[in-house]
């Protein structure tokens, strides 16, 4: 009967085969048309963003697009000495355009990423170019360029200018992983500060300490809400939801307010005589990991419930009727089965973890800071969005890395939600 | 047809929609205490008096947003309240529009514009001042101990004052405050702050309170921290201890040795569609009469003749009353350093 059978094709005259194909193709084209929307939605809402921000952690032409005369008479440039005068004249006609455009300040910013402290050598410099004509830039710029600000002395400068001028750039990358490349372009460990690689770590082991504690607290209460009778597990699981259907600011500034040096906890513990000093615990590591474990627990108890649920009772028994001792079944028989459920809920809130913002923000003082931290104070504050992208590019990285190593050793279709 | 139609109406929509929203327009500063002074004293006013629909909304500074309205090409704010530390490098990157100062309102006085305002009020292109504000330390009188501090030295000398100090959580001012309890003399901070020597200095001046520190990200935790003990010195800006001492009555001291203070001004976005009615607006709010409404918070005015419009009582906690105890934020110095000293900052706190 069904298509599938070949028995069943060969009975269908050639005719009736085409109709046939013709039949299912026209289902599928109307299948298609019904997940065009979300296919629509997934590429602007995911595909995109996602693409554009990986390919902003190489692609940066501001400076190639502001000063392109500059940038081609340094190409031949070797970085060594000074550039001579021909350089220095394009460079001061280029500032002039900029400044009468109102577009030094872009400049600024880019060179001195590379080099602190030449955003305001090339606004003052730019500033004063404005004011010359185009002939006298061009046969006395260098001059003027010196007279400007003795920094334009200086070599590093024009490393800089050059460095920034590349519109295809390993550069975001290198800094992201705490390197850079020196004078002689070889690649070695950045000199300014190092903070990524060690942010990545930390980030990684706190979301794995959640993880653990999630996993810690959720797996009983899960075990516990399955085998319970429906109208408590029903309520529990009410107790379970409730968190997860309150806002996150809100559920995160309760915790300010239970940890702080004269909140609930510590007035709490003073009350009982168990301790006679507040201790610190709002803003720091410690704050953090407790307030993510209680906002991500709902992730782990979920799929771990669903799984318990469909576990038969009557395996258990079985094991310790053939004289497991409770342990050893547990160890052999149930919790293999719990599996599925467990991995999946691992999984979900190390990744949510690892990329958490809000709540590291809020209660993490200075060690409760992680990586999520560090990209938004390249968004919002130093307006690197380039160095943002490539962070966030490596964090997806490491992500799937750790995904693909998941699946490589335990199996990603062993992973049930519910 | 159809689509004639169809295009002739959406013209028309267009049109209609231009027209209700012409008289719209939004005004977006820090919100707090200070946004509600402003919206008294500047928005409400003028509402009244052109029946120009305002949309007041709160952000937490930075050039971040306007940077993506202006390079986004949709451009959602008109007015913006920025710090004179972002002024300068959103000016000079083209976010904002030209102002230009001299075809201001006279003073109430009769006095030229130029000459009314306080000379850092209008020295940028792209801003014109609305307050004068500063970043101060506080303490909690009921939880220092017998010895009160005085300077920015006792801020850095645990010995004498024990416990927590909070500080907001960037290198801006704490590296400042750093270099000066280590004695270099306030007109020299900047220039110390741009060697390496300088910096390191100054990481190891805030080395020594480390694990005495409690950062904050939002000026308003600062009043909580000094109120419920979580701290016993606070960095903080003026106007917040301010309210917190005459409308909260908190038993708090303000200590101005050393206070980094900085101006706020009035900008308008790159690209507004309101540009006129913003110029308009802006010209209003920094008239004589609503910047005399400012030192409500205790944030001092912009210009010289709103100070005969002040009250007397509340003139000793403006900061235009000690600037000679203070330093001026340096917005070329943090343009030049904020982000490289940003990264140091971070990499400090992890140690």
């Amino acid at each position: 009967m069904s298509t599938g059978n070949p028995a069943a094709v060969e009975k269908l005259s050639r005719r009736e085969y085409v109709l046939a194909q013709r039949e299912l193709r026209r289902k599928k084209m109307f299948a298609l048309a019904l997940v065009v929307p979300l296919l629509l939605f997934l590429f602007f809402a995911f595909v995109a963003p996602i693409g554009t921000m990986l390919y902003r952690g190489v692609y940066n032409p501001v400076v190639a697009e502001l000063i392109p005369d500059t940038l081609q008479a340094l190409e031949q440039w070797e970085g060594q000495t000074l550039p001579d005068d021909a350089v220095l004249n394009r460079l001061a006609l280029d500032l002039k355009r900029l400044a009468q455009t109102r577009k030094s300040g872009k400049l600024a910013e880019e060179i001195n990423r590379h080099w602190p402290g030449a955003s305001s050598v090339i606004k003052s410099t730019a500033r004063r170019m404005k004011r010359q004509t185009d002939e006298a830039l061009l046969n006395g710029g260098a001059d003027m360029i010196r007279v400007a600000n003795k920094k334009w002395q200086r070599v590093e400068i024009w490393r800089a200018i050059k460095k920034a001028g590349q519109v295809y750039t390993d550069g975001y990358y290198l800094t992201a992983l705490d390197l850079e490349r020196n004078a002689d372009g070889d690649i070695q460990q950045r000199e300014s500060a190092q903070i990524y690689i060690k942010l990545y770590q930390k980030t990684l082991w706190m979301a794995l300490v959640i993880t653990f504690s999630c996993l810690l607290l959720g797996y009983p209460l899960a075990y516990y809400l399955a085998n319970a009778p429906s109208k408590t597990a029903n309520l529990m699981m009410i107790l379970v939801l409730l968190p997860f259907w309150t806002s996150l600011l809100v559920r995160t500034t309760a915790w300010i307010a239970l940890l702080q040096t004269n909140g609930v906890v510590n007035s709490t513990l003073m009350a009982l005589k168990i301790i006679n000093q507040p201790i610190e615990m709002l803003y720091t590591e410690f704050s953090t990991i407790i307030a993510m474990t209680h906002i991500l627990l709902p992730f782990m108890v979920l799929p771990l419930f669903s799984v318990m649920k469909g576990i038969d009772p009557s395996l258990m028994r079985a094991a310790q009727s053939m004289g497991a001792k409770p342990i050893s079944a547990f160890i052999s028989v149930y919790l293999p089965n719990t599996l599925p459920g467990l991995s999946a809920g691992a999984l979900l809130v190390f990744i949510i973890s690892v990329g958490y913002y809000i709540t590291p923000a809020l209660v993490g003082g200075t060690d409760g800071q992680m990586i999520s931290n560090i990209i938004a104070f390249h968004m919002q504050q130093s307006n690197n969005w380039g160095l943002a992208a490539t962070l966030g590019s490596l964090l997806l990285v490491l992500i799937l890395a750790l995904y693909w190593i998941y699946d490589h050793f335990i199996g990603a279709s062993n992973i049930k939600l519910g | 047809m159809t689509l004639k139609h169809l295009s002739t109406a959406a013209a028309l929509s267009v049109l209609f929609a231009s027209q209700t929203f012409a008289a719209e327009m939004t005004v977006v500063s820090f919100g707090g205490a200070y946004g509600a002074a402003q919206k008294k004293h500047m928005l409400d006013p003028y509402t009244a008096e052109t029946g120009t629909k305002l949309l007041f909304e709160d952000y937490s500074g930075g050039i971040a947003e306007i940077k993506a309205q202006v390079e986004a090409g949709n451009i959602q704010w008109d007015v913006v309240d920025i710090e004179v530390i972002d002024l300068e490098r959103a000016c000079s990157e083209g976010l904002l529009e030209v102002i230009d100062p001299a075809t201001f309102p006279k003073g109430a006085d009769g006095a030229a514009p130029l000459d009314d305002f306080i000379p850092s009020a209008v020295a940028n292109e792209c801003g014109v001042g609305n307050i004068v504000w500063t970043i101060i330390y506080a303490y909690n009188e009921e939880t220092v101990g017998d010895n009160k501090p005085l300077s920015i030295n006792d801020f850095f000398d645990t010995a004498k004052i024990p416990g927590k100090r909070a500080m907001r959580k960037r290198p801006q001012v704490n590296l400042e405050w750093a270099l000066i309890a280590d004695g270099v003399a306030r007109d020299q901070v900047y220039e110390v702050l741009s060697t390496d020597e300088g910096q390191a200095q100054a990481f190891a001046k805030l080395d020594t309170i480390k694990g005495d520190i409690v950062w904050f990200d939002s000026w308003s935790q600062v009043p909580q921290l000094l109120n419920d003990g979580g701290a016993t010195l606070g960095q903080s800006a003026n106007g917040r201890i301010f309210s917190a001492i005459k409308e909260d009555n908190k038993p708090f001291q303000m200590v101005w040795d050393a206070h980094i203070y900085d101006l706020d001004v009035w900008s308008i976005v790159k690209g507004s569609k309101n540009k006129d009615l913003a110029m308009d607006f802006i010209k209003f709010a920094t008239g004589t009469k609503p910047l005399s409404g400012m030192p409500d918070v205790a944030y001092g005015p912009t210009r010289k003749s709103s100070m005969a419009l002040v009250d007397p009582a509340v003139v000793p906690d403006l900061p235009t009353s000690h600037l000679d105890e203070g330093l001026k934020a340096d917005g070329i110095f943090w343009a030049d350093y904020g982000e490289s000293l940003g990264e140091k900052f971070n990499e400090w706190l992890l140690k």
